[in-house]
């Protein structure tokens, strides 16, 4: 069996990647990068879009439910912080982003009640009406947006003891503190049983049924718990990315990304969400510095976007053909033959 | 069979009393009705298409038939979902292999304790201790099951990739690990050579032997029907003609015009 010496049944390897990745993320980083640009247009909606990432991942990549409307419950998580820390005074920053996450977990279940139905595509259909419900629904009523009139409302600074948390560093730490603390919650899900019971439901349902499986729960359980993450997440991307709160920012197109964040990280693993939107925000940005560096803004700034379209399109088409389990797995590949070459 | 049973056969644990079930204009089941009998290994045999399979899926809750009732342990079981009734200790195998294809042989063996979990998704997520210790437990017993099925090598490969015949023997494990008082067998041994039945046989043999199982199984084998079961119930156009010990319904004249195509009158 595995190795006796581990922490929550995590074995050493395990830890030690963990402690890399945090000597990373609280010394390294902050250390080394000191460009704003960094933090505020690559960081941090890197790891917001990763936990968004994550939701989707548990409801798609792990429950098999093939739901599209990651957005929705993002502008719900949003809207939602921003009502919490706007009429209840002196709320803590950490408890208001759980109460958003509960906020758009209630709208997970309300939207996955078709899972009980309907399968595949129809319910990815049936779940659009979730990005389109929720988006409508804060513009229609201005309760939501504090009769705002302008449209755009500028979102509460985070404080947090007392202390303003504004600059991109200090809200970078903010988001790495949460995306770790809930990455992990997902992980132990995944390998428990949670994870088990939603991996079940997605490869074959009547046996999972005939093993004591409540479709129900299960089902409703997932759209919950990724829900949550994406209202989270939602909070996170609007006051530390956007620093704003409109509902046009989370329109369908954010849902595409995240689906595609999923699709090409590779479904059913949660390195995949981060690697997927990895890709997702870092390609563009290293198109257009080769469409500017190399051919010195010989090629059209709409031409490279289109390049962009492209190549996305190809590549979810050739994922879903030679390897389902997308980057992650390419990833694990490359690995396992250093390992053996060595 | 010997005598000495550790565990004789008892009174009637599961009863289906007149089902009848039909698809549309199709009659699959007709006012059937059969008890199984605690601590038996009964086989259910018929030609194909006599309704083995719906009556299996009736008793799991899969199907419910539109007339009759199935009691299990003196409760009925109707219109109950296929959950309920693995709750109340019915487990099953399926015909055509329903195993989690992408999850390795030892997840899908612990997904049939699912039952003797009972931590929720906070405990889990935060690793409390009964979460722990429950997942702890449960994996060794599916660590001992690996053992007693011979199927350590591949405990740790995808279910998808293995040979047909593993994957009926991590079906039966995954079904064993339920520990449920009745298991539903549907053709576990369907496509195995001569050595695969064999093996088979004797584990089934042997969990009814040790823990007293129920077994309700479909097979095509004569040869192994007649060797390890302790009563048979024929179907044919999905009713009844025999019930009872090999020896009787080998020797009834019905069953072998069934078997041999006899015109019906």
């Amino acid at each position: 069996m595995t190795t006796k010496a581990s922490i929550l049944g995590y074995g050493k390897t395990d830890i030690t990647n963990f402690v890399i990745m945090m000597v990373i993320a609280f010394a390294f980083v902050p250390m080394v990068v000191q460009t704003d640009y960094w933090y505020s247009s690559i960081l941090i909606p890197w790891l917001c879009l990763s936990l968004a990432a994550i939701g989707q991942q548990i409801v798609m990549g792990f429950a098999g439910q093939l739901a599209l409307g990651a957005a929705g419950f993002m502008a719900a998580g949003a809207f939602a912080c921003f009502n919490f820390i706007l009429r209840v005074p002196d709320i803590p920053f950490f408890v208001a982003l759980i109460l958003s996450g509960l906020v758009a977990a209630a709208f997970g279940v309300l939207f996955g009640l078709p899972s009980l139905r309907v399968r595949g595509i129809y319910l990815m259909v049936a779940t659009l009406a979730s990005q389109f419900f929720i988006v409508w629904m804060i513009d229609k009523f201005g309760w939501f947006k504090n009769y705002d009139t302008s449209g755009i409302i500028t979102a509460q600074d985070i404080v947090i003891f007392g202390k303003p948390f504004t600059s991109p560093l200090e809200m970078y730490l903010v988001i790495v503190v949460v995306v770790t603390v809930l990455t992990i919650l997902a992980i132990n899900m995944a390998r428990g049983s949670t994870g088990r019971n939603w991996m079940a439901v997605r490869d074959m349902d009547i046996a999972a049924e005939s093993m004591g499986i409540s479709l129900l729960r299960t089902k409703l359980q997932a759209f919950a718990i990724s829900a949550f993450y994406c209202g989270v997440a939602g909070a996170l991307f609007a006051f530390t990315y956007l620093k704003s709160l409109e509902p046009v920012a989370f329109d369908i197109k954010l849902s595409f990304k995240i689906l595609f964040m999923v699709i090409l990280g590779g479904l059913g693993t949660i390195n995949g969400a981060f690697i997927g939107a990895a890709f997702i925000l870092l390609f563009p940005v290293l198109l257009n510095s080769v469409g500017n560096n190399v051919f010195h803004g010989a090629i059209d700034a709409t031409i490279i976007s289109s390049i962009e379209q492209v190549v996305f399109g190809v590549l979810i088409i050739v994922f879903m053909i030679y390897e389902p389990l997308g980057m992650a797995r390419l990833w694990d590949n490359i690995k396992r033959r250093s390992r053996k070459a060595n | 069979m010997t005598q000495d049973r550790k565990f004789p056969i008892g009174g009637p644990i599961l009863e289906a009393k007149n089902i009848s079930l039909s698809f549309g204009g199709v009659n699959a089941i007709t006012d059937s009705s059969f008890a199984v009998l605690q601590h038996e290994i009964k086989a259910i045999i018929g030609p194909n298409g006599a309704g083995k399979s719906s009556m299996l899926n009736c008793i799991n809750g899969i199907y419910s038939p539109q007339v009759g009732s199935i009691s299990f342990k003196g409760k009925k079981l109707q219109k109950i979902s296929p959950n309920v009734i693995a709750q109340m200790g019915i487990s099953r195998t399926f015909q055509n292999l329903a195993l989690f294809k992408r999850m390795s042989v030892l997840d899908n063996i612990l997904v049939g304790r699912r039952l003797h979990l009972d931590a929720n998704f906070l405990q889990i997520a935060f690793q409390l201790p009964k979460a722990r210790t429950e997942e702890r437990k449960n994996r060794e017993k599916c660590e001992e099951l690996i053992d007693f099925l011979e199927i350590r090598g591949i405990r740790d490969t995808p279910v998808g990739k293995l040979p047909y015949g593993l994957q009926k023997k991590v079906e039966l494990g995954r079904a064993l690990a339920t520990e449920a008082q009745v298991l539903l067998l549907d053709e576990p041994m369907a496509g195995m050579n001569v050595e695969e039945k064999r093996e088979m046989c004797r584990f089934i043999l042997k969990v009814n032997d040790e823990i007293g199982t129920t077994m309700v199984l479909i097979e095509h084998d004569m040869g192994v029907v007649m060797d390890i079961s302790d009563s048979v119930v024929v179907l044919d156009y999905g009713k009844i003609i025999a019930d009872g010990s090999p020896d009787e319904v080998r020797s009834n004249q019905q069953v072998i015009d069934a078997y041999l195509g006899v015109a019906h009158d």
